[in-house]
């Protein structure tokens, strides 16, 4: 299979008051094409990082120490800002979160699609508007030449995140970033968008690195499972080894903190303790104090678990799970 | 398939508002007025007839001589026309060269401190008093005037202009526009210009009517536009020894400023509101 996304070893800082914390240790994972690759974990555990590395786009304190970014081959890491720009939108577009802060509140949704299409394509603007036409269609809009004329304020939130969508898929990616684009919406349209970048995947035959930490949606759109904490990579495997058997404590957990209908007892049952500060040092393994093994050894105490390949595609980082 | 620009929908929205399009024709006809002076007075604003000194308007109709009917002043040059000729102005080039400060100072973290730092110098002088050390050093006519109100009104432009770019920057869609490969130039003339616009024209009317203001102060301190040339604080200054006798010299030029700046005020105002998509006709 052909690897879109590569990335290797990846580490990266956040300098805060002069000081560097690491967000990120030792990352590796690849997305294939045709695949879907969901990175979950709990809020401030480097998935939205991930993607920011991956699109250069860290903020100023930020940087990537170590590592390397492979897209269709070409290390994103060791390229100058000129560069990397020729690579966004054309090779990777990215789908954020917030559909409703995401566009230009003052331009018409067709100057945006527009604006995109001109500069990806390289076609004249009656062209660029036909083609915005037919990815607004694609993407199930209806109305779309009445959309092209509306301002994002007088689109609904599924709609926006459609039309998002569309500008990033109007360049012709290779790869689709999604941070927790389904977040900001309500459940029905949820299940919408899913359905559709699902669809598309499978018609522009791209590569989808789908960031979330909703498990509902994994078990709907992903893979591949990618388990981050605390900026480490914990457990990854495909969607059904995660699913029916977790081996990592922490993926166990987030299994158990998930609603249950069926059971008679309605129960969630959260992992105890606080996620780390990047500023606190922990020994050993990061989950440690929130461990429900960790007291039974010794070792997670004193040294960093490696990653191990349980099951063919199936790896963990835990001391345990031999 | 036919599509409202931008431009046509803002004016769309003005015609509205009663307020606003008031504004908006005073200054048109006051700008036409003053574009094609020789249209409307058959005077030199500058030939002096000492025979008809001080003679008022049409309020005095003994006195009003036919054709002047503002009256003159105290050289006997017909009023009307001075104050036609004297709303020439130049527009303050202090707006743009604010607004680009601003934007590089806000959008680039690097010039930031550079810039922003320029301006302070520029802030810890007394506006008035920056002013007149530039025309000092330059000496006095109407180009060294505005460019002295220009550099004036630099500072306080480029400083709110940089908050605002500062704001937009952070906004995810400009986060989301990079995504997709935007240029930097491209993001700031397409994307943070035009989110900007509305508080640069908010800002730039206000400052537009504070220009008219300044210039006609040092021209009332006796470094703006020098004598003969007519402009209107020039007016007021030397009009101000005739007080008692013809109290119509300060009065008409004083009411042309004030309407002239009131009038830029209130379509700035209204303007911000009509910019902004969101809020419905």
């Amino acid at each position: 299979m052909e690897k879109v996304l590569d990335i290797q070893n990846l580490c990266a800082t956040f300098s805060i008051q002069k000081k560097d914390y690491e967000v990120l240790h030792d990352i590796s994972f690849s997305v294939n094409r045709n695949e879907t690759v969901c990175v979950v974990g709990e809020s401030g555990c480097g998935k939205s990082v991930t993607t920011l590395c991956v699109m250069q786009l860290l903020p100023g304190n930020g940087k990537i120490k170590s590592g390397s970014i492979y897209l269709n081959g070409t290390d994103l890491t060791k390229l100058s800002k000129k560069e990397v720009r020729k690579f966004r939108g054309k090779k990777m577009g990215m789908i954020f979160q917030e559909p409703m802060t995401a566009l230009n509140p003052l331009l018409t949704i067709g100057y945006q699609l527009r604006e995109n299409i001109m500069n990806h394509r390289g076609v004249n603007k009656s062209e660029a508007n036909k083609l915005a036409l037919e990815y607004l269609e694609k993407v199930g809009i209806a109305n779309p030449d009445k959309r092209l004329k509306q301002y994002p304020f007088q689109l609904s939130g599924g709609l926006r995140q459609r039309i998002l969508i569309a500008m990033v898929l109007s360049a012709q990616p290779d790869l689709l970033i999604a941070d927790e684009p389904t977040t900001a919406l309500d459940v029905t349209i949820q299940k919408q968008v899913l359905s559709l970048l699902n669809d598309l995947k499978k018609e522009m035959n791209a590569a989808i690195l789908f960031i979330t930490h909703d498990l509902g949606v994994v078990a709907e759109i992903a893979d591949r499972v990618v388990v981050l904490y605390a900026g480490r990579k914990v457990e990854e495997g495909t969607t059904k080894q995660i699913f029916k058997n977790p081996l990592h404590p922490y993926t166990i957990g987030l299994m158990k903190a998930v609603p249950n209908v069926d059971l008679d007892e309605f129960v969630i049952q959260p992992i105890p303790g606080t996620f780390p500060n990047i500023t606190e040092k922990i020994e050993g393994c990061r989950f440690n104090p929130r461990c429900p093994h960790a007291n039974t050894c010794k070792k997670c105490f004193e040294e960093a678990p490696q990653m191990l390949e349980v099951e063919p595609g199936h790896y963990v980082a835990c001391h345990l799970s031999k | 398939m036919k599509r409202e620009n931008q431009i046509q929908i803002a004016f769309r929205k003005l015609v509205k508002n009663k307020l606003a399009t008031c504004c908006f024709i005073l200054i048109l006809i006051e700008l036409i007025f003053i574009l094609f002076a020789p249209l409307f007075t058959e005077y030199d604003p500058t030939t002096m007839d000492t025979s008809i000194r001080l003679s008022p308007g049409f309020w005095n109709s003994a006195k009003c001589i036919p054709g002047h009917w503002l009256g003159t002043d105290e050289l006997g040059r017909d009023l009307w026309s001075r104050i036609l000729y004297g709303g020439r102005i130049s527009l303050s080039a202090g707006i743009i060269f604010g607004t680009f400060f601003g934007m590089l100072a806000g959008y680039y973290k690097k010039l930031d401190n550079i810039i922003m730092r320029i301006m302070d110098i520029l802030f810890t002088f007394p506006g008035i008093l920056l002013a007149l050390l530039i025309v000092a050093m330059l000496g006095v006519n109407v180009v060294n005037a505005t460019i002295a109100i220009s550099i004036w009104s630099i500072p306080s432009f480029a400083r709110m202009i940089r908050g605002r770019v500062l704001q937009i920057k952070e906004e995810e869609y400009i986060t989301a526009i990079r995504s997709l490969g935007a240029s930097d130039g491209w993001i700031l003339t397409k994307h943070v210009l035009k989110n900007a616009l509305p508080t640069i024209i908010v800002i730039a009317t206000m400052r537009m009517a504070n220009s008219i203001l300044s210039i006609a102060t040092l021209s009332y301190l006796g470094l703006g536009v020098p004598q003969p040339t007519p402009e209107w604080g020039g007016m007021i200054s030397s009009a101000k020894q005739y007080m008692y006798d013809a109290p119509y010299l300060i009065i008409i030029p004083g009411i042309a400023i004030i309407l002239t700046v009131i009038c830029f005020n209130i379509l700035g105002d209204k303007l911000r509101d009509i910019l902004d998509p969101s809020l419905k006709d």
